[in-house]
């Protein structure tokens, strides 16, 4: 600074000036908030699925929070087909029973984790799924093998109620 | 402007006393000196004046029919077509406007990079001009969305996801943009307030694109300082206003003949199909103007890295003037660069066609080669040429390329006209 003295006024400016840009700057987020996700979208947080009709080798496809969820009933080949990967192999190194809590049952966001299309069931390279729209392969377990996707197919908080039942959320 | 505008009537006059703003719109249109020699690449400026005209004007009705809801767009889009009286019409002209608006922005850009426009001392209308067409991207991207077809809703849900591609916060700022936790309502609803939002900013920065332009002037082909008022340049009006209404007329034609005949031709027919978020159609393809930057993000096998790409090589633009280390601006007095530029364009063009192939094979490789070409251009190219390339001698004026041999030797002499 210049050799000029500090005065009252020096002060009550910038004081002045400083609450003003902090009191502005904090009425800047109602107006960003306002954006993210709203209470009734929060509300739908969860979704109970019936597991008794999906036989074995069958998949089906739920809605969770507006996202597509696969649960797969696999078979004893693609369980074991995921299980003798080595995880040197994988981009993204995830054990099998980490992504499975039953190994029969494989439940997944089916969303590509490259830029959100949904992969088609049971092809690829891999047997598992593939993204049509920028070619990712992944496995039966879900998990990218080859193409531009980052991560393997997100797994959701889900847990067995019973057997026969699981809630998603 | 040079000649003050003094209005007949007595409203007039009383008007402008108050509010020259007779004046100033007088001064830009009527006498502006303009360079004698502007070709008809220089009309794209007037076309796409009208084309932002037409889509706001062509929106506004159609808003007023529009529901900007995920159970209700769709449908609501379909009573345009079948209910709404000329709705069918109103809406082909909004479709097929956004098309030739992109069709005259590349041709407007390409006559600026051809011509050395963006070179001093018209930096700053070059970048203003970066930031419309940045604009005009999200706003027609946005717009696409609205239909809430399968193209819609996916088209939305790849680039909204491109966001996530940003380290840490990536996942949030998705879930911020869209509301929730996948494309749905709230993404539509903010969509279609953008979109009717953006087209009145595009038209502010016209009105200071105009005005960065009309403080040094245009630029001409032959690329030279002309002064202002001199044998060089004419009154913009007549001979400039009817230039641009016959240039015009000829757009509409043509823009007819897409809204007449084939309206669906530039679209995509599975934007017919309402949007069903449990299945991805085969090919997701954006529309025909998006499709060189497609590719450029597709050529990277890396997520992050393609949006990086794909962003720079629209942002890239603006530091143009800069890149360009020539002091020569038209590409006629450039032997290389006219060479280079048109490879640019071509290469440009190929990518576009790359952008619609499913990125696979043989494709991807030349997507990558072209990817890398379209970077080179900016950041090889350009900054070397202007050290290395012998320029052809520029004229003194832009009468000199047109006289004859013997009227040449009358001026060498040192005679008068």
């Amino acid at each position: 600074m210049s050799d000029k003295p500090v005065t009252r006024r020096n002060f009550l400016y910038i004081t002045t000036g400083t609450f003003t840009a902090a009191g502005a700057a904090s009425l800047v987020w109602p107006f960003v908030d306002q954006m993210n996700p709203d209470a009734s979208v929060k509300a739908l947080a969860s979704t109970e699925v019936d597991l008794r009709p999906i036989a074995s080798g069958q998949s089906i496809t739920v809605l969770w929070r507006g996202k597509p969820v696969f649960i797969r009933r696999r078979t004893p080949e693609e369980i074991s087909e995921a299980k003798a990967v080595s995880l040197d192999e994988l981009p993204d190194p995830q054990d099998d029973s980490a992504r499975a809590k039953n190994p029969e049952w494989l439940v997944m966001v089916g969303i590509c984790t490259h830029l959100g299309c949904i992969p088609l069931g049971q092809k690829g390279e891999y047997n598992g799924w593939f993204c049509p729209c920028h070619g990712s392969h992944y496995d039966t377990s879900g998990r990218i093998r080859k193409g531009p996707a980052p991560t393997n197919l997100e797994i959701p908080n889900y847990v067995f109620l019973n057997d026969n039942t699981i809630k998603i959320g | 402007m040079s000649d003050n505008y003094v209005p007949k009537s007595a409203v007039g006059k009383w008007f402008n006393e108050r509010l020259p703003l007779l004046d100033l719109i007088y001064g830009h249109l009527m006498p502006y000196p303009t360079p004698k020699n502007l070709n008809y690449f220089w009309t794209f400026g007037g076309i796409l004046t009208f084309c932002l005209v037409t889509q706001i004007i062509t929106g506004l009705v159609l808003a007023m029919h529009y529901v900007a809801d995920a159970d209700l767009a769709f449908a609501s889009v379909e009573h345009i077509m079948r209910d709404v009286n000329y709705g069918w019409l109103l809406r082909y002209i909004h479709a097929n406007g956004a098309s030739l608006f992109f069709m005259a922005v590349y041709i407007h850009m390409a006559r600026s990079m051809f011509y050395g426009s963006y070179k001093e001392p018209r930096e700053l209308i070059w970048i203003i001009g970066v930031f419309i067409f940045l604009l005009m991207i999200a706003t027609a991207f946005m717009g696409y969305v609205l239909p809430w077809g399968q193209m819609s809703f996916w088209g939305a849900t790849v680039i909204t996801n491109l966001f996530s591609a940003i380290p840490i916060v990536g996942e949030s700022v998705t879930n911020w943009l869209w509301g929730g936790y996948a494309v749905g309502s709230p993404l539509l609803t903010r969509f279609f307030t953008l979109h009717y939002l953006m087209p009145f900013l595009i038209f502010a920065l016209v009105i200071l694109h105009v005005w960065a332009l009309h403080v040094p002037g245009n630029n001409n082909p032959e690329g030279i300082d002309v002064v202002k008022g001199s044998q060089d340049t004419v009154p913009f009006h007549p001979h400039y206003v009817v230039k641009d209404l016959f240039a015009l007329v000829v757009f509409l034609i043509i823009f007819a003949g897409f809204v007449f005949f084939v309206p669906n031709l530039l679209g995509h027919t599975d934007n017919y199909i309402q949007a069903n978020p449990l299945q991805t159609p085969e090919h997701i393809v954006p529309e025909w103007y998006f499709l060189p930057f497609y590719a450029i993000l597709r050529a990277v096998p890396d997520k992050l890295g393609g949006v990086i790409l794909m962003v720079s090589a629209i942002a890239i633009l603006a530091f143009l003037p800069w890149l360009d280390t020539s002091k020569v601006r038209s590409a006629k007095y450039r032997p290389l660069y006219k060479q280079f530029v048109w490879l640019f364009f071509a290469n440009t063009i190929f990518l576009g066609y790359l952008g619609a192939q499913v990125a696979d094979g043989m494709y991807l490789i030349m997507g990558r080669i072209a990817t890398v070409y379209y970077f080179a251009h900016f950041i090889i190219i350009l900054p070397l040429l202007g050290y290395i390339e012998k320029t052809k001698p520029l004229p003194r004026s832009l009468s000199e390329p047109v006289l004859s041999k013997e009227e040449k030797e009358i001026i060498a002499s040192g005679a008068t006209t």
